[in-house]
């Protein structure tokens, strides 16, 4: 496992936490991801952008083996996935996910959602795992839900719950697929705001995305996907302000 | 300040006043008037469906009060209820009673919600019982024990709720107790399954149908959607093949092939009928549960497995809990079938409520008194099952706090 010591180093320098080799995944006969290669650094914020269908989600849910893949290697903080099965919940205690719909479990409270996972993978006390949990909720702004139902909160409050309720596995990672997308507009903006503390902290983040300035002002590297393919890699200002490859364009121009 | 509140008005519009609903839509007459006058139609309905409501209820109130002859049922109340158990032995189902009146009292204490209207209905069959004109001083005194015991432990579980414990171990101990009392076990004088008999066996055969049908049901629902072939081909074939069957044939086959997987050693009836009953129950359940799993969303299986969760919690924690939720009537409603189902074992001999009830049809004495019987025998089942039915509805509300 990588340590704390790599995040004090300039992010050139650091070690990197996820190596996602020649990555090769086939939907039946549909080749949706092909030659993926792609290092992420520990505490780096990494934004997918890329048109819908392009592979993105398939991409990220690769990552904490969601998806299997047929070809290729992925290496999360040191550990394997291509070559153990066992490595999964390895993995997946090292990697959280914030889904576009939430997905909440509408038969618990607030709490109970978010001490679920540390109570029985992590084997934490009760007390511990609650009193994490109301911590995390005063991080993300609602301590006043934690006894409620999913289901009696707002959009943008189930959302951030859900990034509390990953985050009481105390990840190194955090996948977001479309965290916004299924968000009335004025509630974004709540969303938007955790994550960006989240990525000030230090976490290290794969984002798929369509909000634009929050790229253009948290990720460290931006990712364009297109038909399985990574078409194009770089800053927020080399890709927006000086886009390489005509299908870069032509998303951009599409989308600003 | 009058060009202020002209303002005002421009940028928030200034609330109505409330003003009452008409005259006509509200009270007694607005009730009729909506929902049965509301147009000539409607209350031609009305007039033929109230003419013909009043003639059979009023055959039906001077039968049962003037036609019928229920000495039938009250001079073979205890044949029909405890069918041919030894009379010096019923001390042991009034026994097991007490036990279970002062756990449902219990359970009323501190449970309210459901338990209230399973405590109202069985305090309110006790005290009509109790009431009841041609039954024994003996049998009184211990309907008013048992009526006694309901009432005063509902108050010591709603004093001390800590014996919460107490009450769950004593339901889940509940069942070998009952086949301790009722059998004897050789601590008791023993009374062999095939003097067990009437309402009792019924509701014998449907709890434990009902008990070990649900385990039972979720395990075969789950395995059908194992991925190991042979799990699920063995699911899948034992589902349809017991769907597929009558229960009659089940019991039969209970009867006469049990023995060959016990290796010859003859099964008791009662047990043969038990097994059989959980059997045909337990294939229904498990179609009931699958529709439950079918019915959940896909993210919730993801977000559970990504927060690292390994499928036995995910089953349990996250599954179960809302496919088990979303199919409650469904349940409900195949319970209240097998309860009713439970009947159709006197046809491989067992002495249940219907079967006694036709042998009493049967004998000179009453002869020509079949409605009776059978009405009395209706009752006794549609109060149960109305109350199971019920039970369901509270129990959905009660647990759809909060959901969408
Ligand atoms: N479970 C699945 N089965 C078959 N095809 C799928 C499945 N999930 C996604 N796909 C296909 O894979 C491609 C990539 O999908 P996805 O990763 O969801 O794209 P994005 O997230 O960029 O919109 C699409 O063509 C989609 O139709
Ligand atoms: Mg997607």
């Amino acid at each position: 496992m990588l340590d704390e010591k790599n995040l004090q180093k300039p992010l050139e320098e650091r070690e990197d936490i996820i190596e996602v080799k020649n990555l090769n995944k086939w939907f039946g006969k549909h080749h949706v991801l092909k030659d993926v290669d792609v290092n992420v650094k520990q505490g780096e914020v990494v934004v997918i952008l890329g048109p819908s269908g392009s592979g993105k989600s398939t991409f990220i849910r690769t990552i904490n083996a969601l998806e299997e893949f047929q070809k290729g290697e992925i290496i999360v903080d040191e550990i394997n996935l291509s070559n153990d099965v066992s490595n999964i919940e390895a993995i997946r205690k090292e990697t959280g996910m914030v889904f576009q719909q939430f997905n909440l479990f509408p038969h618990m409270t607030i709490l109970k959602n978010i001490t679920l996972a540390p109570i029985w993978v992590r084997k934490w006390k009760r007390e511990k795992a609650e009193q994490v949990a109301m911590e995390l909720l005063e991080r993300v702004g609602i301590p006043e839900q934690a006894h409620k139902y999913p289901g009696q909160l707002s959009g943008g409050q189930q959302q951030r719950v859900a990034i509390a309720r990953a985050l009481a596995m105390q990840p190194r990672i955090m996948l977001f697929d479309e965290p916004t997308s299924a968000l009335d507009p004025e509630m974004i903006k709540e969303v938007l705001d955790v994550m960006k503390t989240l990525a000030r902290s230090g976490m290290t983040m794969l984002v798929v995305t369509h909000e634009m300035n929050f790229a253009r002002e948290v990720a460290d590297r931006i990712i364009l996907f297109d038909d399985g393919e990574i078409i194009e890699e770089g800053t927020p200002t080399e890709l927006f302000d000086n886009p390489k490859h005509e299908r870069t364009k032509m998303f951009l121009s599409q989308i600003l | 300040m009058p060009h202020m509140s002209s303002q005002a008005n421009l940028q928030q519009p200034q609330k109505r006043a409330e003003t009452p609903p008409p005259k006509t839509s509200v009270g007694v007459i607005g009730w009729l008037r909506q929902n049965l006058f509301s147009s000539w139609a409607n209350s031609l309905l009305t007039v033929i469906v109230g003419t013909a409501a009043f003639f059979l209820l009023k055959a039906i109130f001077t039968w049962v009060f003037f036609g019928a002859e229920w000495h039938v049922v009250s001079n073979e109340l205890n044949f029909l209820l405890i069918g041919r158990y030894p009379e010096e032995e019923v001390w042991r189902i009034w026994t097991l009673l007490l036990f279970f009146h002062a756990l449902l009292g219990l359970s009323w204490g501190f449970g309210k919600g459901i338990m209230n209207s399973i405590a109202y209905t069985i305090g309110g069959l006790l005290f009509i019982s109790m009431l009841l004109p041609f039954i024994e001083m003996s049998t009184r005194i211990w309907i008013i024990a048992n009526l006694a015991t309901l009432i005063s432990f509902f108050f010591i579980g709603h004093k001390f709720p800590k014996v919460k414990k107490i009450t769950f171990v004593g339901w889940f101990l509940s069942f070998p107790i009952v086949i301790f009392f009722i059998n004897g076990l050789g601590i008791l004088p023993n009374v062999s399954t095939n003097l067990w008999g009437g309402f009792m066996l019924n509701i014998l055969l449907a709890v434990v149908a009902i008990v070990c049908s649900f385990p039972l049901g979720i395990l075969l629902a789950l395995g059908r959607r194992s991925k190991l072939p042979i799990v699920k081909y063995f699911c899948v074939i034992y589902i349809e093949v017991i769907r597929g069957i009558p229960l009659i044939t089940v019991l039969f086959m209970a009867k006469f092939m049990l023995p060959l997987f016990t290796g010859g050693i003859e099964v008791d009836e009662v047990v043969g009928a038990m097994v059989a009953l959980t059997m045909f129950s337990a294939a229904y359940m498990a179609e009931n549960v699958r529709g439950g799993l079918q019915s959940l969303p896909r993210g919730q299986f993801e977000a559970s497995q990504a927060l690292g969760l390994n499928s036995t919690y995910t089953t349990v924690f996250v599954v179960l809990p809302q496919a088990l939720k979303a199919v409650i009537p469904a349940i409900v409603g195949q319970y209240i079938a097998i309860f009713k189902d439970t009947t159709l074992v006197l046809i491989i001999g067992l002495l249940d409520i219907l079967e006694i009830g036709l042998s009493m049809i049967a004998k000179p004495e009453y002869i020509g008194l079949d409605m009776e019987v059978l009405v009395f025998g209706a009752v006794v089942f549609f109060i149960f099952c109305y109350l199971m039915a019920h039970v369901s509805r509270r129990l959905e509300k009660s647990l759809s706090v909060g959901n969408r």
